[in-house]
């Protein structure tokens, strides 16, 4: 980072001190919230991320009670406190509620409220799109558990494995109000996951280069990037599974060519991920806590983040865990045993690193330490019964037993909440105010004993074989006592929540300041208000408040980086991903209602699909479709500003106005690409697998035949031909008229839709039919969802046609254009990949 | 701490054991009881040498702590002792998991068991068609087994913990589990996948027998079933086919062939009802008949205590008391 070192010739700060009175002012005054009901349309993260955390502790407490009444249920054998029906309700939406509206936003929530500071930045990139992750996510979630007030819940355990959850043997809506209301929350988790590997990425102080990025970016930074591959199977496995619920689509009914294990491989292809997507942002958080209350830089920094990523790529293989006993041929199971061994390794890592952070410094006692103890404590123990349950004779003990029901609480409860609550009391101080010592304490030991009293006992009860998901057990098996104490330990708990509760309720206020409460040396220590940091903080360190004891004056006078509004409008500062090198200003948009008004309509749409509604559906999603397109109309791909370029400090001149694979939302859209790749993936695997399943005899079943090759290489012409219509609409804006661009653009359209004509045809009329066979469901449902994109495009495209005509769209302003065509090459791209494989499979293998 | 906490563990043997994977009956229960023990015993010890090593971090004075303060100690203790004895743990593993799928007779004792919801029909194919009974699983001491698992509805999981771990039974699917009995006993089994409303009560007894008396209860099981001289129970059979009964379950020699319930042909000989929920005596069967939906809400057997008077309920009981 030469370039960024002080030269000298020029002041020791970037900018030079003392700043004009009214530069703050102006600063302050853009980034002022609205007042009234007009905060509602604010975004920004200083009021998002607080309101996100405390939804995500609030989904904590509900489902913790429903875990209370489970334990009251539990406490002796034979209790009808709740009945059987009631009983699996609860713990589907137990389990559902803790791990889709619990831990992932929790944790999302956290990085949208730390990282801006942490980062060194104003803002993240897409500030509204936060905000409507978090809407439909609080809105949708709390629709969603209230299902449980109508004995709508769903029943068929977190897991839903069909044929249980088919049509046939689970008639009720229940089952629909998992598969769309999750589904749907699952779009909240991705666009948080894009905006946050974008945000981490390019939105870094200057001179933070990857290097230096504090652990907690690095785990957010593998959790999105987990979130972008696992999230989609889960969502590809709802749609499957609603498509053969509404419509009679087989993919799961054996006697139709489907085959239930293929659930089951689509949901732990998530399900496993998820559990490391929860636990990787914990481990790092505690990263930053211990060398904090060490007062020691973490030992072994490297070894640390190579263990997070490592932990990323290495929990893909772990997905068949969880289906040790479905008759999988033993030896193939070895491989995963080993992934599920290997899996430890950076787990330990992390735990000696900590360790030996410890050693390197003082400890203060303090109540975020006694949480990271606690955490360790626990997590240790659920990581030790975690090698257990890979060791595949071991695991067919103790599968679906109460000693899994131990060992992943301790894993989650250890490995997250744990680290969840040290995080609160760590950086409470630097959000707002600090919490109580004395109350600290108590809850920490209430909520440590009480997690230990509920769950060890739970180990015993499982290896003296209770297993889990009853409502009861009889008497006389030896399992009064351990449940008992379970159910006395779960009140523990409670009271221990219940003292956390009491102390955020009367401690905690946003937006005061004790900078220094632990002398921590990151940038989220640095005095924040709306518009993040005074200035943008030259880093140099990975603790740059360690190192450079004068930074925090500096920036908070307003020396470091675009100390000023150079626009008037509200400003981030992009950077480049590795080194942090200063690319451009980004200008934000100011609050608006659009986002507001879409994550209504969406959580409306998904809600009235369920009942169902399908009048009232589709005003949903005509509402929901208007709020998007207001809120892209006003704000982004903005009117380049004035001035066109500005000093930021240290005489670097940066333009306020970018175009192509610098932008933002270049790197959003690619992202997308990668999330739309991966459930692309998950059909055509699901294609394949249950090709295997059937055989070729039966692939396609008698009947049925191949597509139709004619229409077939029609659409790949017609796809390839509109890939390229819009490749020269593209290469046209800015050098030719704007009426060549928009007749490219027609001509575009009307190729697509002429393909995905073609496309469909050439299934019909090779005889394929959906509802008979799981060959046909599979197959339309390449085409659905090729269809879907279609449609998608050709409505981005008359999105790009209405800017041209409005005049919103020319040589510079053009990311409408740019995103535009990367979503139709993405498009064209999975229509051939879709194509080829309907049509070429056989045919080249026959 | 961590030794008081095991001690539990230990005392386990001293329960019932009637349900647990650690008080082996049989060859493969065995082997993974062994496995348990060594996991228990070397994730304890690692625990303790884990938590001393950060208490030592946190409290010894910083000039003992010098080693700990070093990459190294993070590599040893984080990557090459996870290592060497994941390794050492991973051969052993697969040498136990190797040791349980190889069959070691050529024609074991099949056994058919079909799960429903929420009860287990259970066949010998071996002694022929007329070989059924319903959750109770039968079988000799000191000769292999092989259990052929399959589901006429959803999901179903089958353990015998004293006897082997868990096979889930799949519809489309047949899996196959084998072992070999080494010790008699009346041993509890569960379901262990999430089956619907009734999951929690669908259970079955598997009786380990000496041979002999293994293969009088199978040839019992085939006998015709006898015609009822006694009156009451004359009534009893009448009432069984006034009431429609015969619609969902079989008896053996009489026109009665449904097939969506347990055959009754020997359910008097039965050690329980409703899979596991009830005992079986002429009382319970009575109270069952009436009562099912109260018992157990939502199974496929539907409540007579409106259709029969008490006297009715009592005869038929008696009847299907008496098929033994």
């Amino acid at each position: 980072m030469d370039d960024l070192a002080p030269r000298p010739h020029q002041s020791r700060t970037p900018n030079r001190l003392p700043r004009p009175e009214e530069e703050l002012e102006r600063l302050k005054e853009v980034w002022r919230m609205p007042r009234g009901i007009a905060l509602l349309t604010e975004f920004n993260n200083n009021l998002i991320g607080p309101l996100f955390v405390g939804t995500a502790l609030l989904f904590l407490m509900l489902a913790g009670v429903l875990a209370l009444i489970m334990r009251a249920q539990l406490a002796l054998p034979g209790l009808t406190l709740v009945d059987a029906a009631t009983y699996n309700q609860l713990f589907t939406m137990h389990g559902t509620v803790m791990m889709f509206l619990f831990a992932v936003p929790a944790v999302e929530a956290v990085a949208i409220t730390l990282l801006p500071a942490m980062l060194g930045t104003r803002e993240l990139p897409f500030p509204r799109l936060g905000a409507y992750a978090f809407l439909i996510y609080a809105i949708g979630g709390l629709c969603f558990f209230a299902s449980l007030f109508f004995g709508a819940a769903p029943d068929g355990g977190w897991f839903m494995y069909p044929p249980l959850t088919s049509k046939e043997n689970s008639p009720g809506i229940n089952t629909d109000m998992y598969l769309l209301g999750i589904g749907f929350i699952e779009i909240s988790a991705i666009a948080g996951a894009i905006e946050l590997i974008v945000g981490i990425l390019r939105c870094r102080a200057p001179g933070m280069t990857l290097g230096r990025m504090p652990v907690f970016a690095w785990g957010m930074l593998v959790f999105a990037g987990m979130v972008v591959f696992a999230f989609p199977a889960v969502i590809v496995a709802s749609t499957l599974l609603e498509l053969e619920r509404a419509f009679g689509w087989p993919f799961f009914l054996p006697e139709q060519g489907g085959d239930p294990l293929l659930w089951q491989h689509l949901f732990w292809f998530f399900g496993h991920p998820e559990v490391y997507v929860i636990f990787l942002p914990a481990a790092a958080m505690v990263s930053m806590i211990v060398p904090a209350m060490a007062g020691a830089r973490l030992l072994a920094h490297s070894l640390v983040v190579l263990a997070l990523v490592g932990t990323g790529f290495i929990s893909f293989g772990l997905w068949v865990h969880h289906m040790y006993a479905t008759g999988i041929p033993a030896l193939s199971l070895a491989f995963f045993a080993a992934a599920g061994f290997a899996v430890s390794i950076p787990s330990g890592v992390q735990v000696f690193a900590w360790i030996g952070t410890f050693a390197s410094g003082r400890v203060k006692w303090e109540v975020p330490t006694l949480y990271v103890l606690g955490f360790l404590f626990i997590f240790v123990l659920g990581g030790l019964t975690g090698v257990m349950v890979s060791v595949t004779p071991f695991d067919w003990q103790a599968h679906d037993t109460y000693f899994i029901v131990a060992h992943l609480h301790y894993v989650l409860i250890g490995g997250m909440v744990f680290p969840l609550l040290a995080a609160l009391y760590y950086w409470a101080p630097s959000v707002g105010t600090p919490l109580s010592d004395r109350l600290g304490r108590w809850g920490f030991w209430l909520l440590f004993g009480g997690v230990n009293l509920t769950f060890f006992p739970m180990h015993i009860s499982g290896l003296m074989g209770m297993p889990r998901r009853i409502y009861t057990y009889p008497s006389g098996l030896g399992l009064e006592i351990w449940n008992m104490l379970s159910t006395v330990g779960a009140a523990v708990t409670a009271l221990g929540f219940l003292v956390v509760l009491v102390d955020v309720a009367r401690n905690f206020r946003p937006g005061g300041h004790q900078a220094d409460r632990w002398k921590a040396g990151t940038l989220e220590w640095i005095d924040n208000d709306n518009h993040g940091p005074r200035s943008i903080p030259r880093v140099r360190d990975r603790y740059p408040l360690w190192s450079e004891p004068e930074l925090r004056r500096e920036v908070e006078a307003g020396g470091h980086y675009l100390p000023m509004t150079a626009t008037g409008h509200r400003e981030a500062l992009v950077t480049s991903p590795a080194e942090a090198i200063p690319q451009y200003v980004a200008v934000l948009p100011f609050p608006g209602w659009g986002h507001v008004v879409a994550a209504l309509g969406t959580c409306a749409f998904f809600f009235c699909l369920t009942v169902p509604l399908l009048v009232e559906a589709a005003v949903a999603f005509l509402l929901a479709l208007g709020g998007m397109l207001w809120w892209l109309w006003h704000g982004s791909d903005p009117v380049p500003s004035q001035p066109g370029s500005i000093d930021i400090g240290d005489a670097i001149r940066l333009p306020t106005h970018a175009t192509g694979p610098i932008t933002t939302s270049w790197w959003a859209m690619v992202t997308l690409m990668l999330v739309q790749g991966t459930a692309f993936a998950c059909l055509l695997g699901s294609w394949m697998y249950l090709w295997l399943v059937n055989g070729d005899a039966m692939w396609p079943p008698p009947g049925q035949g191949l597509p139709k090759p004619w229409p077939g290489l029609f659409a790949l012409t017609l796809y390839g031909g509109g890939a390229l219509a819009i490749l020269v609409a593209a290469r046209l804006l800015g050098r030719a008229s704007l009426v060549w661009v928009c007749a490219m653009l027609v001509l575009g359209m009307a190729m697509f839709s002429a393909g995905a004509a073609a496309d469909g045809w050439s299934l019909w009329a090779g005889g394929i039919r959906p509802t008979d066979h799981a060959y046909g469901a599979a197959s339309f449902t390449m085409f659905a969802w090729q269809g879907t994109h279609v449609a998608i495009a050709l409505l981005m495209a008359a999105y790009t046609l209405a800017r041209a005509l409005a005049g919103k769209l020319d040589g510079r302003r053009r990311l409408t254009m740019d995103n535009t065509m990367l979503f139709w090459l993405y498009t064209a791209g999975q229509g051939a990949a879709g194509l080829a494989l309907l049509h070429g499979f056989h045919r080249v293998l026959a | 701490m961590t030794v008081l906490r095991l001690l539990p563990l230990l005392a386990l043997g001293a329960c019932t054991g009637v349900q647990t994977p650690l008080n082996p009956h049989g060859d493969a229960a065995e082997r993974i009881a062994h496995l348990s023990w060594l996991l228990f015993g070397g994730g304890a010890a690692i625990f303790v040498l884990v938590m001393a090593l950060l208490a030592w971090a946190l409290l010894a004075p910083a000039t003992l702590r010098g080693a700990m303060r070093s990459r190294s100690f993070v590599l040893a203790g984080g990557v090459a002792f996870p290592v060497i004895t994941l390794a050492a743990l991973l051969v052993h593993s697969l040498g136990v998991s190797r040791a349980l799928v190889l069959p070691r007779e050529e024609r074991p004792l099949r056994i058919e068991v079909i799960a429903r919801q929420y009860w287990w029909e259970v066949r010998y194919p071996d002694a022929g068609a007329d070989a059924v009974t319903a959750n109770e699983i039968r079988l000799p001491v000191g000769r292999e087994v092989e259990l052929l698992l399959s589901s006429a509805d959803v999901i179903h999981s089958l353990w015998i913990p004293n006897l082997h771990g868990k096979m889930d039974m799949i519809p489309g699917r047949v899996n196959r589990q084998r072992f070999t009995a080494q010790r008699t006993g009346v041993l509890r089994g569960q379901c262990t996948e999430f089956c619907g409303l009734q999951h929690g009560l669908m259970a079955f007894w598997a009786v380990v027998e000496e041979p002999a008396a293994f293969e009088a209860w199978l040839a019992r099981q085939q006998a015709p079933v006898p015609e009822p001289t006694d009156p009451r129970l004359v009534q009893g059979k009448r009432i069984f086919g006034e009431a429609g009964c015969g619609a969902c379950h079989a008896v053996r020699g009489t026109a009665w062939q449904g097939r969506l319930g347990p055959d009754l042909s020997r359910v008097g000989s039965r050690l329980s009802l409703a899979a596991g929920v009830l005992e079986n005596h002429r009382g319970t069967l009575a109270g069952w008949i009436a009562g099912a939906q109260d018992i157990k809400p939502g199974n496929a057997m539907p409540a007579y205590g409106r259709a029969l008077d008490g006297d009715d309920l009592l005869a038929l009981a008696a009847w299907l008391e008496a098929l033994r």
